[in-house]
C-alpha cells in the first residue's frame, strides 16, 4: 500500500525542481557558456581579458581582505550579542528587534547612510571638527586614503550584515537546553570553559550555517562598496557590474560571475569540512 | 562536615508560590529523600540548594556556612538532573570524566574514577559511545556516574532512577545506597516513587504544595503520618480514612473500644489496610466488600466501612466473596487518629 505511493514525494517536489531549473540552471548554463566562449565558439578570451585587466588583482585582493576582516568580526560580535541577549530576562525581544533594524535596509541605502557619515561634509567630520580634533574637513573615502576607506567600508558592512549572523546564532543558542550549561557549572566549569566546551560545540550547526551564509554574502559585496568608494575600491561584483554596464562586455562580466560562484562554492566546501557537524554528537 | 540546613526557604515565580517556607536539616552523611507529587516543588528546592536558582527568602547552609550568594561550583556538591543533561557532544567516558577534568585531575585518577563509577552503574560497554544513541535509562546512569565520579561531599539527585526498568532500578538502588554510605556522602534524593524512598532513605521529607508536611524515618512516616495527605500519599493501598463518632473519649469498632484524643463529636481513623485481621463472626468492624481480589501474596478487599470507601488486605489464605460483609479486628498500636477539621494527626499514643 505505502510502497505504491513512493512517487508522491517526487511529484510534490517536481514544481520546485522545474522552477529552479528554469530560473537558475538555465541562466547558470548560459552564463557559464558566455564566460568560456567567444562568438559562439569555445574560447578562453574572456577569462584572459578578466585576468589581465588592471583592476582584476586588486578586486580579488580587496574582496578577500574585506571578507577576512568582516566575517570573523561579525561572528565574534554575533556570538557576544547572542550570549548577552540569552542572559536577559525582560526586554529581550526589543533588543533583538533594534539589533535587526539594519537588516530591513537595502545594502545600497546602508551604503548611503554611511556615506552621509563618512563623506567630506559628513557627520564624522562635523563631530571631529566640533571637538577640535581636526582643523578642516578630512577626506576618508579617497584613493589616497586606502586604509581609512577600507575601514569605512568594513564598518559599514559589519553594521549592515551582523544581524543576520546574530539571528542564526541566537536561534542556535535557543536550541541548547540550559541544563547543559548548568550541569557544567555545577561540575566547576568557568563561564569561559562553559562557552568553549559546551555552548560552542552545541551550536556548531548554527555556526556552520552562519559562516557559510555570511562568507558567500561577503564575496558578493557590492552596493555598500559602490556607495562609499565607487571605483576607488574595486571588488569582484563591482567589476562584473562595470564590464556589463559600462563596457557592455557580457562575456567578461560572465567570467567574473563564474569566478565569484567558484570562490563561494569553495568557501562553502571548506566550512563543511572544517566545521563538521556530526549528527551523532547533537542533542 | 557537610551537613545541610535549609532554613525557611521561599520561592515565588511571579505571583505563583512554588515554595512556601521549607525548613529541613540533613545531617552529615545522611540520606534524605524528598518525596512528593508532581509539581510540588522538589526540583525547585534542589536547584536552590545547588545555586542554580535564587530563593525569594531564607537561607541554605552547607557545613555550617551559608552558601546563599556562592556560585554552584563553590558549594562542593554534585547533581543528577531530572532530564539527565548528559553532554551530547562528548563520549560517555568524557561525560563521566567532566567533573574531574574541571578539577584538573591527572589522567590516571580520571581513568580510575571513571572506571569505578562506570562499573557501578554498568555502563562500561558504552564508554566510547555518544549519548545520542543511548536509551533514556542508559543516559540516566551516565548522569549518575558523572556525579559519583567526583566523590562529592553533597550529592543532589533528581529522580535519578526514574527511567530504569523495575529490576535494574532495584539493583541500582541497592548499589547506590551502599556506595554512598561507604563514602559518607550527604545525599538529597528526589523521587515520587514511595517504595524507592522507603527503601533507600534514612529519613523521608514528604513535600506537598510547596511545604514539607512531615520529616521522619520511613517507618515513622508510614505508620504515623502527620497529615491526611501523607497517609494518603504513602503506602499501597493508601491509608484508609474513616470518620467515626466519639462518645465520652471513646470510639467503638465492633467489639473493640479505643480511647481517643477527643471527647465527643467525630474523629478520623487512619487505618493501614494490612494491619487488620479477620474477626470472629459478629465481633469486628463491619466492611462491605464490593470486590475481593486474590493477589497471590495477599487478598485485596475493596469496599466500604461505615459507608466510607476503604481498602484492606487479608492473608492469601482467607476467602471472601464479592458482596460479602466481613468483620475486622484492628491493631490498637497501629492506628492513627486525625482531626476531622484540618486533617492533622494527633501525636501517637505512648
Ligand atoms: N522557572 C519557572 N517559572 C515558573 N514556574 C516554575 C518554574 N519552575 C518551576 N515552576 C513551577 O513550580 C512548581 C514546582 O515545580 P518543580 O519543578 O519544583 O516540581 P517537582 O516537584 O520537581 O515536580 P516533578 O515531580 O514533576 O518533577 C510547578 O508548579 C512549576 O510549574
Ligand atoms: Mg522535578
Amino acid at each position: 500500500m505505502t510502497q505504491n505511493r513512493s512517487w508522491i514525494p517526487y511529484a510534490l517536489i517536481l514544481p520546485s525542481v522545474v522552477f529552479l531549473g528554469l530560473l537558475f540552471v538555465v541562466p547558470l548554463v548560459q552564463t557559464l557558456w558566455l564566460a568560456v566562449s567567444d562568438n559562439g565558439t569555445p574560447s578562453l578570451a574572456n577569462m584572459t581579458t578578466m585576468v589581465t585587466d588592471l583592476n582584476f588583482g586588486r578586486s580579488v585582493l580587496n574582496t578577500f581582505l574585506l571578507t577576512l576582516a568582516v566575517v570573523p568580526i561579525q561572528i565574534v560580535m554575533a556570538l557576544t550579542m547572542g550570549s548577552m541577549v540569552a542572559k536577559m530576562n525582560g526586554g529581550r525581544e526589543t533588543i533583538l528587534w533594534i539589533w535587526t533594524i539594519p537588516l530591513g535596509i537595502s545594502d545600497l541605502a546602508a551604503g548611503m547612510v554611511w556615506l552621509s557619515i563618512l563623506q567630506n561634509t559628513g557627520y564624522l567630520n562635523s563631530v571631529l571638527f566640533g571637538l577640535g580634533i581636526i582643523e578642516r574637513q578630512t577626506a576618508w573615502l579617497t584613493y589616497q586614503t586606502p586604509v581609512a576607506l577600507f575601514i569605512g567600508i568594513a564598518i559599514a558592512e559589519i553594521w549592515r550584515g551582523t544581524a543576520i549572523v546574530m539571528i542564526i546564532i541566537v536561534a542556535g543558542l535557543n536550541q541548547v537546553p540550559k541544563e547543559f550549561k548548568e550541569a557544567a557549572e555545577i561540575f566547576g566549569a568557568s563561564p569561559w570553559t562553559r562557552f568553549t566546551r559546551i555552548t560552542l560545540p552545541l551550536i556548531r550547526p548554527a555556526l556552520q550555517s552562519a559562516l557559510i551564509l555570511r562568507t558567500v554574502l561577503a564575496f558578493e559585496v557590492f552596493a555598500v562598496v559602490y556607495a562609499l568608494g565607487g571605483r576607488n575600491f574595486p571588488v569582484l561584483v563591482g567589476e562584473a557590474y562595470n564590464w556589463q554596464n559600462q563596457n557592455q562586455n557580457y562575456g567578461v562580466a560572465a567570467a567574473y560571475a563564474v569566478l565569484i560562484m567558484v570562490i563561494s562554492l569553495a568557501a562553502t566546501l571548506v566550512y563543511l569540512k572544517a566545521v563538521k557537524v556530526d549528527p551523532e554528537r547533537l542533542p | 562536615m557537610a551537613n545541610i540546613v535549609i532554613d525557611n526557604i521561599k520561592k515565588s515565580f511571579g505571583a505563583f508560590q512554588a515554595l512556601k517556607g521549607v525548613s529541613l536539616t540533613i545531617n552529615d552523611g545522611e540520606f534524605v529523600s524528598l518525596l512528593g507529587p508532581s509539581g510540588c516543588g522538589k526540583t525547585t528546592l534542589l536547584r536552590i540548594i545547588a545555586g542554580l536558582e535564587t530563593s525569594t527568602a531564607g537561607d541554605v547552609r552547607i557545613g555550617e556556612k551559608s552558601v546563599i550568594g556562592l556560585l554552584p561550583k563553590d558549594r562542593g556538591l554534585a547533581m543528577v538532573f531530572q532530564n539527565y543533561a548528559v553532554f551530547p557532544h562528548m563520549t560517555v567516558y568524557e561525560n563521566v570524566a567532566f567533573g574531574l577534568r574541571m578539577q584538573k585531575a591527572d589522567d590516571a585518577r580520571v581513568k580510575k574514577q571513571v572506571e569505578k563509577a562506570a562499573g557501578l552503574l554498568h555502563i562500561e560497554p558504552y564508554l566510547d559511545r555518544y549519548p545520542n544513541k543511548l536509551s533514556g535509562g542508559q543516559r540516566q546512569r551516565v548522569a549518575v556516574a558523572r556525579a559519583l565520579a567526583v566523590e562529592p561531599g553533597v550529592l543532589l539527585m533528581d529522580e535519578p532512577l526514574s527511567n530504569l526498568d523495575a529490576l535494574l532500578r532495584l539493583e541500582m538502588r541497592t548499589e547506590l545506597k551502599t556506595v554512598l554510605q561507604e563514602a559518607g556522602t550527604t545525599t538529597i534524593y528526589v523521587t515520587h516513587d514511595q517504595t524507592e524512598a522507603m527503601g533507600l532513605s534514612d529519613r523521608i521529607a514528604v513535600v506537598h504544595d510547596g511545604r514539607i508536611e512531615q520529616v521522619g524515618t520511613p517507618v515513622e512516616v508510614y505508620n504515623h503520618p502527620a497529615t491526611r495527605f501523607v497517609g494518603g500519599f504513602i503506602g499501597n493501598p493508601p491509608m484508609n480514612f474513616i470518620t467515626m463518632p466519639v462518645t465520652g473519649g471513646q470510639v467503638t469498632a465492633g467489639a473493640q473500644q479505643f480511647a481517643v484524643p477527643a471527647q465527643g463529636g467525630e474523629i478520623v481513623l487512619g487505618l493501614r489496610g494490612e494491619t487488620v485481621e479477620r474477626a470472629p463472626t459478629g465481633q469486628g468492624l463491619d466492611m462491605q466488600v464490593r470486590v475481593a481480589e486474590p493477589m497471590g501474596s495477599h487478598l485485596l478487599l475493596t469496599g466500604s466501612i461505615l459507608g466510607q470507601p476503604a481498602r484492606v488486605i487479608l492473608p492469601a489464605t482467607e476467602t471472601v466473596r464479592n458482596g460479602e460483609t466481613v468483620g475486622l479486628t484492628l491493631d490498637p498500636k497501629r492506628l492513627t487518629w486525625l482531626s476531622p477539621e484540618n486533617g492533622v494527626s494527633y501525636p501517637a499514643a505512648a
